[in-house]
């Protein structure tokens, strides 16, 4: 019995040792990556070119000898701007096609909703946007940037330059009430005053009454984080008022072309603080917007959405090499070195291995009366501190929460 | 003062009408033709589209409107005749017949036009009253909102063809029997319909971001005014319109947007659980 057992053993390991030489032997099995992304719905504008980006990167990384001698295998599916539909398709793309990675989402609301499933496997997932910041989790990579590299920056400048008094309207969801958190918050800071928050449910799209109640508070400048393509009609209907007051946000221009959307002057005085917008001019930028049109010639504007979205693929990359392995353990032991850095279009960006969020050059923009962009102030590049600052350390501690000014991790 | 009072007009003219210009069309197509029209919001969308695009070709805005309308009102015969005709006498099936279609035709749109089209702005003109600036062009909508109404009045109470429609949808058999050619009255009366949709999204063209999918943000708001106005449609739309405007306005100055939109809906439930009838019911027995 005993000696069977052992012959069994022996046999099977021989079975297993010619296994595993006959797998080298093959071609490799691509590597499969679960892409989300709306392109269709009220959000079709933005998604389209994080598709598109990934998709460049992928035929990119393919043509070049794939990651670790493993082709790509994009799987993209469509959640159209339903957060029903981000739960099945991720579900769906975890446990079924059982991806090596999961990239996308575009809402705040679709990341949280995603998050949860994420954190039951041991499946890294990208988050490619801009975003109101804060998440500790240590299945998540985020790629966009975050408050403190685009509040910290933009607001203190529109203080100075416009004045103390400012009104903001923001979409009515997660991004929307922690943005304005992180306004209020700096803005305290600074001395200013918030005249007027407002917040708009997503799908309204007709401003009459906002327009007035803005002209009431009497404000220098306006915080604009309202989100879609409904409530960018904000733009269109106050111009057609003469509200003619400076703005600020996060997320216009760079990520929702505004400026090529709507005629001049709609999004004259406009200004933002952004890691990559189009009309960035430096020899590394207009390669890769070369090779962008080159494969895609209808493209109305190149946003960083789209941007980051190609980048998370190199960045997967350079993760998976230095660790010579996909599983999230490994790559996160490369990023708690410091050293996840790659190459991008906007210059050298790292993951700060205590949030896992990315390093950005940010720079302040501006939109002139024919819609034209100029930078204002070129900050370098500037870490995701805040969640380091406020005690989370990934390294030390998978906390799975997201933190705003208002709700700090436990002193513990 | 007088800036204060002026302003609560202009905020009440213009949610007036945005709910009468998005309603108008369905206040014939479902309030008395009967027809679950779920592709309301993509004639709205139609019509916004040719306007930009005329406008984009050099047709003057006013013209590109006109057209606009009409080139809705067109589709909306055709697709009568191809679909909608069949449904007549099974309510529930058109609203499936009719949404396939919108889904089908805010699917085509996005592969075909892209996600977004540049937009055209809106005309030129403001002025300032007090302290407020207020748009020109949202006083041409509210002039238009009641253009519409008119229109509609007259050409369903005052003319032949109004006549013998009220007649056809009230009894399309007797209408019939009596020499009535109820499918071309039918096909018309659909045409009317979608044209003033289209109308809707031809106005609200320059003032709005053009994707496929706008016509959704038109659509609660007209399913909600035909409803609360009730059977008698063209006594009940206009009341409805004046009274959630009304309610919305005051709401939307005092507590914003989402409180806006929640009231409204709000007294829109109240209202159908009173008044199930919808209020031109009270109005028409009053009138008696």
């Amino acid at each position: 019995m005993y000696s069977g057992r052992l012959v069994g053993m022996a046999l099977l390991g021989a079975m297993l040792g010619t296994a595993a030489i006959g797998a080298a032997q093959a071609a490799e099995p691509p590597l499969k990556v679960g892409l989300l992304e709306d392109v269709s719905g009220d959000l079709a504008f933005m998604g389209m070119p994080k598709l598109h980006g990934s998709q460049l990167a992928v035929e990119e990384i393919n043509k070049s000898g794939g990651i670790l001698g493993r082709q790509i295998e994009l799987i993209h599916l469509d959640p159209q701007g339903d957060n029903a539909r981000y739960q099945e398709f991720g579900r769906r793309l975890l446990n079924r096609d059982k991806v090596d990675v999961l990239i996308g989402g575009i809402t705040s609301a679709s990341r949280e909703a995603l998050r949860p499933i994420v954190d039951r496997t041991t499946t890294p997932y990208f988050y490619t946007n801009q975003y109101e910041g804060g998440v500790c989790d240590a299945s998540m990579i985020s790629m966009g940037a975050v408050p403190e590299q685009q509040f910290s920056t933009l607001i203190p400048w529109m203080v100075q330059k416009f004045g103390k008094k400012v009104y903001v309207i923001a979409a009515d969801y997660n991004f929307g009430q922690i943005s304005a958190e992180w306004n209020r918050k700096i803005m305290k800071d600074l001395g200013g005053e918030v005249v007027g928050e407002e917040f708009i449910p997503l799908g309204v799209s007709q401003f009459a009454q906002t327009i007035q109640n803005i002209q009431k508070a009497k404000p220098d400048w306006l915080l604009t984080i309202n989100v879609g393509a409904a409530q960018d009609s904000f733009f269109e209907q106050a111009a057609a008022a003469n509200l003619n007051l400076p703005m600020g946000s996060s997320i216009k221009i760079m990520l929702g072309f505004e400026h090529k959307r709507f005629k001049p002057p709609a999004l004259n005085n406009m200004h933002a603080t952004a890691n990559w917008f189009e009309e960035i001019d430096t020899p590394e930028a207009n390669d890769f917007k070369k090779r962008w049109h080159a494969k895609f010639p209808d493209e109305l504007y190149i946003n960083d959405m789209g941007y980051n979205a190609y980048n998370a693929l190199y960045m997967y990359k350079a993760l998976v090499e230095k660790a010579k392995s996909t599983k999230l353990e490994d790559m996160r032991k490369v990023i708690a070195t410091g050293d996840a850095c790659i190459d991008a279009p906007e210059g050298k960006v790292c993951i700060d291995p205590k949030s896992q969020h990315t390093s950005h050059r940010m720079r302040l923009i501006s939109v002139g009366p024919k819609h034209e962009v100029t930078v204002e102030k070129d900050y370098g590049t500037i870490q995701p501190y805040w969640l380091g600052e406020i005690g989370c350390d990934l390294t030390k501690k998978n906390d799975k929460d997201q933190y705003t000014p208002s709700h700090l991790p436990s002193k513990s | 003062m007088s800036a204060e009072l002026f302003s609560v007009f202009y905020q009440f003219a213009d949610v007036f009408a945005f709910l009468i210009l998005s309603a108008a069309g369905l206040a014939i197509v479902f309030g008395m033709m009967g027809v679950i029209n779920m592709a309301h919001g993509e004639f709205i969308m139609c019509g916004a589209y040719v306007t930009v695009g005329l406008v984009n070709l050099g047709v003057p805005l006013p013209i590109a409107q006109i057209l606009a309308a009409l080139t809705a009102g067109i589709i909306g015969m055709i697709v009568e005749y191809l679909v909608v005709r069949r449904f007549y006498k099974r309510p529930l099936d058109s609203l499936l017949a009719t949404w396939g279609l919108s889904l089908i035709v805010t699917q085509s749109m996005l592969l075909i036009v892209g996600s977004a089209v540049r937009g055209i702005g809106t005309p030129e003109g403001s002025f300032a009253i007090g302290g407020y600036t207020f748009s020109t062009y949202r006083l041409v909508l509210f002039g238009c909102a009641v253009a519409v109404l008119a229109g509609l009045y007259i050409i369903f109470m005052k003319t032949r063809f109004g006549v013998i429609a009220r007649a056809t949808m009230q009894n399309a058999a007797m209408a019939k029997a009596l020499g009535a050619r109820t499918g071309r009255i039918y096909s018309i009366s659909f045409g009317i319909g979608t044209a003033l949709a289209g109308l809707c999204g031809a106005l609200y063209a320059p003032t709005m971001t053009l994707i496929p999918t706008m016509g959704a943000t038109f659509v609660v708001e007209s399913f909600v005014t035909v409803v609360i106005g009730g059977a008698n449609v063209l006594l009940g739309t206009a009341p409805a319109a004046v009274f959630l405007a009304m309610i919305r306005m005051a709401l939307n100055a005092s507590y914003g947007q989402i409180i806006g939109q929640i009231g409204m809906l709000f007294a829109v439930i109240l209202i159908i659980r009173v008044l199930p009838e919808g209020l031109s019911s009270v109005l028409v027995r009053r009138g008696r």
